[in-house]
């Protein structure tokens, strides 16, 4: 079983509809025509791979608007860092929600707050 | 100077409560020191040889004398009463407990400092020109571009797990104090038919793989920079080698694919990224402009200066090799050194740190500058003030006139320190300072920058040293290598490599033959050591060094 944390907590996962799963070596050049219906899941092997962040934002730029999902190693020191560069949600499986239970996610939950990228103007997604 | 509006205050603050809880979540177990390691290492904490070192960021090496003082409390507090600048524009403290760290950051948030990524796999802290906004021949201030860099780089989403550091530099000036040519990205401020912007120079660096940097861009109008920036890291983040730390580096990314495949892919992505920008930096930018406003200049004699000069030969000897030329008439850039001969290089007491934050207070309208060659600038003097300035800084050991010569060395903190360090770095500074201290030829010598490293990491720049030394260990034995030519400034080049290195005991009879025969083959005392070895090349070199069969001559001296 894994957990998915958002903004609101720990919940299970509940999407039945297609999963997009995307290595975090992924080309960025056919990061394109995905469809907003799939989920896309791109995989964080290790917390300190960080080709994933660049990743969603690129798919985010390129206008996916689309649930957006990290998976696997990614700690909660992350989840701002995630939300930020564009992901909707974190799929980590249940030791790690274990060891890092779910107040030191929420912790986290007020990503937009301190944001400096916000404060100069960069935005996320397409006006 | 800029100073912290609410927006900075409130995020050093949370940061610096999120740190205190990841320490606390370390000891409970709920992160792994694997997960710990670069959390902390984006916060300013390292794992030396005997203890913690907490690396605090000075952006582009400016102060105020408030957060002078404050380093120097922070010292006495929590450490062993000094802190040591480095080449990077930051100071570090070698021994912290991990449990103080959290109140050591609160106590530089109050003046409005941090450590936020000075280590890491991160964007560091952004250094620029020392004599930025005081030089003579400055075309702009980069400190308000190297704020902006700050803010822009500083939690970046995506850019906190890069594959390796990442260090950007500024100048403002044509006269590259920045060593921009040996940074990951390096900015030149440029114009272009009135209009200002940047000559964008990427993939330089020093360490195991010395690079030069190359002009990826030669003119960037102003108000890209941010998205130019972020499409060089943004790429370099998906493309730059994962498999090998010592191969991750951006300058190994371009060296493996070419210049022109990564402008290729840097254009391409930046004009993805630019929509994205809605302007908003500009106005920031404009708003730090204004914080940056040069202060204002006093117009009156400097009779006191011309009394010192003419009948004071200490004073005159200071002013000739520590006194720099300043934009506005009266005024000068005065250099403290923070290399007394036979002391630690960039090292400064708590009791220095104040003495020159009063300096800055009451003669320098409170600035303090810390320079890359890890000395302390006070830029803007009143020439009238600079008798008084000297005879403060001689009663605390700071009035050493030695800025550029042979004994201003920049040295890594190697083995006294260093985890990776494979050499003694400090003592070989120590006693060639001391050596030609002894021999009272310096002045005579003239212009002439050591560099020493204690390992290939190259933190001591020896790769851009007129003279590098490189600490190596040869079979458990110190082995010091020894190249010449090398150059920091705009003319950047590497220094190529004499031949066999020495140990320990002959180092500094080397240096001594090198010195030798560059004042014996000179065509006369203005031409510097770096024009006569670029005139006559290594032979008069290798010859002083070497015999015939290219074994390390006795030393003979």
């Amino acid at each position: 079983m894994t957990v998915i944390v958002t903004d609101t907590g720990f919940a299970p996962d509940q999407w039945e509809g297609e999963i997009r799963d995307l290595p975090s070596d992924t080309d960025p050049a056919t990061l394109t025509a995905i469809p907003n219906e799939s989920l896309v899941r791109i995989a964080f092997p290790s917390s300190a791979d960080g080709r994933g962040f660049t990743l969603a934002r690129l798919l985010r730029l390129r206008g996916f608007t689309g649930r957006l999902r990290a998976a696997g190693h990614v700690i909660a020191d992350q989840y701002a860092m995630a939300r930020r560069a564009g992901f909707d949600e974190v799929e980590i499986d249940e030791a790690l929600a274990a060891r890092q239970p779910e107040d030191q996610w929420q912790f986290r939950a007020d990503w937009r707050a301190h944001d400096y990228q916000a404060r100069l103007g960069a935005r996320r997604r397409p006006a | 100077m800029y100073r912290y509006d609410d927006f900075d205050a409130a995020f050093v603050a949370e940061r610096n409560a999120q740190f205190r809880q990841q320490v606390a979540r370390r000891i409970d177990g709920s992160l792994t020191e694997d997960e710990f390691k670069p959390l902390r290492l984006m916060n300013g904490l390292y794992l030396q040889l005997h203890a913690y070192m907490l690396r605090v960021a000075i952006p582009y090496g400016t102060l105020r004398s408030a957060q002078m003082r404050q380093l120097a409390y922070i010292a006495e507090r929590w450490d062993k009463g000094y802190g040591h600048f480095t080449t990077r524009q930051n100071i570090q403290y070698n021994w912290p407990t991990l449990a103080d760290v959290p109140d050591m950051l609160d106590a530089l948030a109050e003046v409005e400092m941090h450590a936020i990524q000075t280590s890491g796999n991160t964007i560091r802290n952004v250094t620029a020109d020392h004599f930025a906004g005081a030089a003579a021949d400055e075309i702009a201030d980069p400190r308000p571009v190297a704020e902006m860099i700050r803010q822009w780089s500083t939690d970046h989403p995506e850019f906190q797990f890069l594959p390796r550091k990442f260090k950007i530099a500024i100048t403002g000036s044509p006269n590259d104090r920045a060593v921009t040519k040996a940074h990951d990205i390096g900015l030149r401020m440029v114009e272009q038919d009135g209009q200002p912007g940047f000559e964008v120079i990427v993939g330089g660096g020093l360490g195991r793989t010395p690079m030069i940097g190359k002009v990826i861009r030669d003119f960037l109008p102003r108000e890209d920079l941010l998205p130019y920036l972020e499409a060089i890291v943004s790429v370099w983040n998906l493309l730059g080698r994962r498999d090998n730390k010592f191969k991750a580096r951006i300058k190994i990314t371009v060296h493996e694919h070419g210049i022109d495949a990564i402008r290729e892919l840097v254009e391409a992505r930046f004009n993805e990224l630019r929509p994205a920008f809605t302007g908003e930096d500009q106005e920031i930018l404009a708003q730090i402009e204004a914080a940056f406003a040069p202060p204002i200049f006093e117009d009156r004699p400097a009779d006191t200066f011309d009394a010192a000069y003419h009948t004071d030969p200490v004073f005159r000897a200071w002013v000739d090799s520590n006194v720099s030329e300043h934009r506005a008439p009266g005024y000068a850039i005065a250099q403290i050194s923070l290399k007394a001969h036979g002391a630690t290089p960039g090292d400064a007491s708590a009791e220095q740190m104040r003495v020159m934050a009063d300096l800055a207070e009451r003669y320098g309208h409170d600035q303090l500058r810390i320079s890359h060659e890890q000395n302390v600038v006070l830029p803007h003097v009143h020439r009238a003030d600079l008798p008084a300035v000297h005879a403060a800084l001689k009663a605390h050991g700071l009035a050493t006139a030695n800025i550029g010569k042979i004994s201003d060395i920049i040295a890594c903190p190697g083995m006294d320190y260093c985890a990776l360090a494979t050499a003694r770095s400090i003592p070989i500074a120590q006693q060639i300072a001391t050596r030609f201290e002894d021999l009272k030829t310096e002045h005579e010598i003239g212009d002439l920058k050591i560099k020493i490293s204690g390992c290939i990491n190259a933190c001591g720049h020896h790769h851009v040293g007129h003279i590098g030394i490189l600490g190596l260990d040869r079979a458990g034995v110190e082995n010091y290598q020894i190249t010449l030519g090398g150059d920091h400034t705009e003319t950047a080049a590497l220094g190529q490599r004499t031949g066999p290195g020495f140990s320990a005991d002959e180092i500094v009879p080397a240096i001594e033959r090198i010195v030798d025969a560059y004042l014996d083959n000179r065509e006369s005392d203005d031409e510097r050591f770096i024009d006569t070895f670029r005139r006559l090349g290594m032979e008069p070199f290798k010859h002083a060094l070497y015999d015939e069969t290219g074994k390390a001559r006795a030393d003979a001296a």
